[in-house]
């Protein structure tokens, strides 16, 4: 079994030192998500289930882990309340060869969103609200073959 | 008599009920019949569970259709579809 890192919490993390933790075996993919600025968009502040966020991403980085031959891989995603241009969420890939890496990185990134119990509220300057999930989320899970 | 189950809220699931979670007694055998018990309840609750299509649950921590069975303690949690990433 490979090296798996995953961590959630309010902590910005630095892509930097997540890419040099994945190892130089050969192939890092990563994937790092922020906060789009948008007009009248003033943070988004993101909730969770702590106990089965913590589930659902093992169980995916381990059949990531099943389906890809990985040396190393790093999930980050941060809660709380974060400002436009905040980093969100990394996912980082190590393997031999950058087809697994890449593949599995996407796999990862696409089940995060669509999987993962974390939501979205936006504040604005108008007042809040929740941020919908997108049909095109779905979509990206079929792909996968669920 | 009923059953006791522990039941989470998050989002606006959360807002409306005003409770982010709490233990409920209800005779209900499925996440359903506990949907359909909360709504009675008229209110926030009833706003909350006025249309299921709108809302995901989870059992003991795992994403279930309305149809799945529930038992006593479990961990019953009504949300919104998820927004991560």
């Amino acid at each position: 079994m490979s090296r798996a890192a995953i961590r959630i919490g309010p902590e910005d993390f630095d892509p930097a030192a997540e890419l040099a933790a994945l190892g130089s075996a050969g192939a890092v993919a990563s994937f790092t998500g922020h906060v789009r600025a948008e007009p009248g968009l003033v943070a988004l502040a993101l909730e969770h289930y702590p106990a089965m966020t913590a589930r659902e991403i093992a169980r995916h980085a381990e059949e990531a882990q099943a389906r890809w031959p990985l040396l190393a891989l790093r999930i980050v995603h941060r809660v709380g309340r974060l400002e436009p241009g905040a980093r969100i969420v990394f996912v980082g890939t190590a393997s031999r060869h950058r087809r697994a890496a890449f593949e599995a990185c996407e796999f990862l990134i696409d089940y995060l969103k669509i999987r993962a119990p974390f939501w979205k509220l936006e504040e604005r300057g108008d007042g809040n609200r929740w941020v919908e999930a997108k049909e095109s989320d779905d979509a990206a899970a079929q792909r996968w073959g669920r | 008599m009923g059953r006791a189950v522990n039941v989470l809220y998050f989002a606006w699931v959360r807002q409306k009920t005003g409770t982010s979670g709490e233990t409920v007694e209800a005779d209900a055998a499925t996440v359903r019949a506990l949907a359909e018990h909360l709504r009675a309840r008229g209110g926030g609750y009833a706003e909350a569970f006025a249309d299921l299509a709108r809302l995901r649950a989870a059992v003991n921590q795992e994403h279930v259709p309305f149809d799945a069975a529930i038992a006593a303690d479990d961990e019953i949690a009504f949300f919104p579809p998820v927004t991560g990433g």
